[in-house]
């Protein structure tokens, strides 16, 4: 693999990661981490969706109209959000159950537009694949480590596996509300970017002068 | 780049006809898998909500065919209780009927913000060995926090002792109000009872933690930061457990089984 | 019925509000909020976006999507459920407005475009307008219900981001952490804004 694919795949984990340092997609990154099934399934489809759009977008990028572009996207990336949805309800009836709206908000979520318009509208098809893989897994890596944290402190849960026994079920255990409300994920989510930060300083912003 | 009025025409059109058949084909292809999913997900649900079936088991649709033959679905007119023979249960949809303009009708003023309702419903019993009738399962559906809940209530034969409570469809947020679905709570509903002395019913989703079945029969633990769903939860029993919902069927039902008794 | 929609605004303005209690329109509520002024801004055009797409998605989920919807063309339809195309009519309206909007601005609001011009297509992928279209459908609101929904999801939408832009403003006099300079104490922020308003939560009006 040559470096420049490698830089394109690889650059969206830590370095340039989506959630962390690009502010994109971060509805449903709050709403569906309270436990880890459904943010597996989640980051699945973000995945799908992403790749398939930055292929079909990039394959079109000469011929789409300048003026009518970003309606054709969003055609493009809802339908393929669509399918994702019937996939899900189709196989994995009771997680698409749990995701309800969210699924329908993968549309506009701004990791797919995002990377739509600032790379795949200039870039080839193979490495808008890559960039596109590289981002979504930027985007589940977040993800996954998030729910892992709320669903373990707000529920004493990994997977649906009890890892500390929680009090209403016989154990020792008082499970977090605020990790379990969206105020936790915002405040994990906050703890992760400094984590980040601290390894790369220089993601560090600067101080705003008034 | 610069494009001519026609070409944008076209592409447009283009892209529509290409989205349209991709979304169309896997809409098409996959709605007998939802279709099924969803009838069996149903079937599952009645299983639940009267304790035929729990939620951890790993059932296989065959499992659920086969347990299901305790249960005989029975068409009803709402309003006064009485049986609908004319009606087929096993075609009858409800959610179709109550907007249609001959087979539904608004709604009674209600706290649950449904607006039409069937004339019409489709409830279950369950059968013992003997044959006789062991429990009831109603249907039931109300608003919550994001959107209507649609579930099962499973009365005993008594028609006042509640054994199971199940929802198979809402909107509430994974974690709080989504916390219906929590094997945990559902537990907590058999053996509580639905209407107190005097007929009225009482059962009451509380904040905080109510006491045992034995001693505290009318209240249940609220979900935790699920105010309004809990309410919810609450108002819909309310709902159809009173005098425009299963009242009347439940006050025959009640009537037969005395005078067969007798 | 006055009475009735004012109830539905205010619930809509603080106690359903779209980016602290719903926690849509995230990403363009945290990255757009570094300033008051421009927080402003996009605050107005979300609220104008908001005020037409909702009505107009009513509109087109009433007579075309739901269930029985087409029977105005021709009775034998009464069977057809469109629904299952919901998401590409609302995203497709929202996105045709967003353009329509700014072009009708351009042209005959020259003023009004040069503030809000660089925000509408950032509106476009802003979840709380596709979010706003999907709880109308799924309340069920009437044409009348749905503008005053949407004018209140809007408001409520400008009145959390003026807010967090305040203050951040005020933040650059603190001493943050370094790594948390910026977005990472945004996002602490925003979460200790998001448990103030759970105070709200619940309120029956």
């Amino acid at each position: 693999m040559t470096t420049e694919a490698k830089k394109v795949l690889l650059d969206p984990l830590i370095e340039n990661n989506p959630i962390a340092l690009q502010v994109l997609g971060i509805c449903s990154a709050l709403a569906v981490t309270t436990k880890m099934d459904t943010a597996l399934v989640m980051c699945g489809a973000v995945i799908f969706v992403l790749m398939a759009s930055n292929v079909s977008i990039s394959f079109l990028r000469d011929y789409i109209p300048t003026n009518i572009r970003i309606i054709v996207q969003l055609t493009i990336i809802a339908s393929l959000v669509i399918v994702a949805d019937q996939f899900l309800k189709a196989y994995v009836y009771d997680i698409s159950k749990q995701l309800s709206v969210f699924v329908g908000l993968i549309i506009t979520n701004c990791i797919i537009m995002g990377r739509a318009e600032a790379y795949a509208m200039q870039n080839g098809v193979g490495s808008s694949l890559l960039d596109a893989v590289g981002n979504g897994f930027g985007y589940s890596l977040i993800l996954i480590a998030t729910a892992l944290l709320r669903e373990l402190f707000g529920a004493g849960k990994i997977y649906g596996q009890v890892i500390f026994p929680a009090v209403h079920e016989g154990g020792w255990y008082y499970p977090n509300g605020i990790m379990v409300s969206s105020a936790g994920a915002f405040f994990i989510i906050g703890l992760f970017i400094w984590l980040i930060r601290t390894i790369r300083p220089d993601q560090i912003e600067e101080q705003e002068l008034g | 780049m610069r494009h001519s009025t026609g070409y944008i025409f076209l592409f447009a059109g283009a892209i529509c006809i290409i989205c349209a058949i991709v979304v169309c084909s896997s809409e098409v292809s996959l709605s007998e898998l939802h279709k099924n999913n969803a009838r069996l997900d149903k079937q599952k649900n009645i299983l639940y909500a009267a304790g035929l079936a729990r939620s951890s088991e790993n059932l296989s649709s065959e499992d659920v065919q086969l347990r299901f033959g305790r249960v005989k679905a029975i068409a009803i007119h709402v309003e006064d209780g009485e049986l609908a023979p004319e009606i087929d249960p096993d075609f009858y949809d409800a959610r179709k009927a109550a907007v249609d303009p001959k087979a539904g009708r608004s709604a009674p003023p209600n706290a649950s913000a449904i607006k039409r309702m069937a004339r019409h419903a489709i409830i279950y019993h369950i059968l013992e060995d003997s044959g006789e009738v062991g429990m009831i399962v109603l249907p039931i559906e109300g608003y919550g926090l994001w959107g209507t809940l649609y579930g099962f209530l499973a009365l005993d034969a008594d028609a006042k002792t509640v054994r199971g409570l199940t929802y198979y469809q809402h909107k509430e947020t994974p974690g709080l109000g989504g916390e219906v679905d929590n094997p945990d709570w559902k537990a907590l509903w058999p053996d509580r009872v639905a209407f107190d002395e005097s007929g009225e019913v009482a059962i009451e989703v509380i904040k905080g933690q109510a006491g045992l079945p034995v001693g505290d029969p009318h209240r249940i633990d609220g979900l935790s930061g699920a105010t309004i769903t809990s309410r919810g939860v609450t108002n819909m029993l309310h709902f159809w457990l009173g005098e425009d919902g299963f009242g009347p069927y439940l006050k025959n039902f009640t009537q037969v089984n005395n005078d067969s008794i007798k | 019925m006055t009475e009735h929609y004012l109830s539905l605004a205010v619930k809509a303005v603080f106690v359903e509000n779209m980016a602290l209690a719903f926690f849509l329109g995230m990403c363009s509520f945290l990255a757009v909020s570094k300033k008051v002024s421009t927080a402003i801004g996009l605050g107005y055009a979300v609220i104008f976006v908001l005020t037409v797409t909702i009505p107009f998605n009513n509109i087109i989920f009433n007579f075309f999507l739901r269930p029985g919807a087409l029977t105005w063309i021709d009775p034998s339809l009464a069977q057809e459920d469109l629904s299952f195309l919901g998401f590409l009519c609302y995203i497709g309206t929202i996105a045709a407005m967003v353009q329509i909007v700014e072009m009708t601005t351009d042209r005959f609001a020259p003023k009004l475009y040069a503030a809000l011009g660089v925000f509408l297509p950032l509106i476009a992928v802003n979840c709380a307008i596709l979010g706003g279209s999907l709880f109308m459908v799924e309340r069920d609101y009437t044409l009348i219900e749905s503008t005053v929904f949407g004018l209140g999801s809007g408001i409520g939408w400008f009145l959390a981001i003026t807010a967090l832009a305040a203050i951040r403003e005020r933040m650059r006099y603190s001493n943050v952490p370094s790594g948390l300079r910026g977005l990472g104490i945004t996002f602490i922020l925003t979460g200790l804004m998001a448990i103030g308003f759970m105070a709200f939560a619940g309120i029956q009006l």
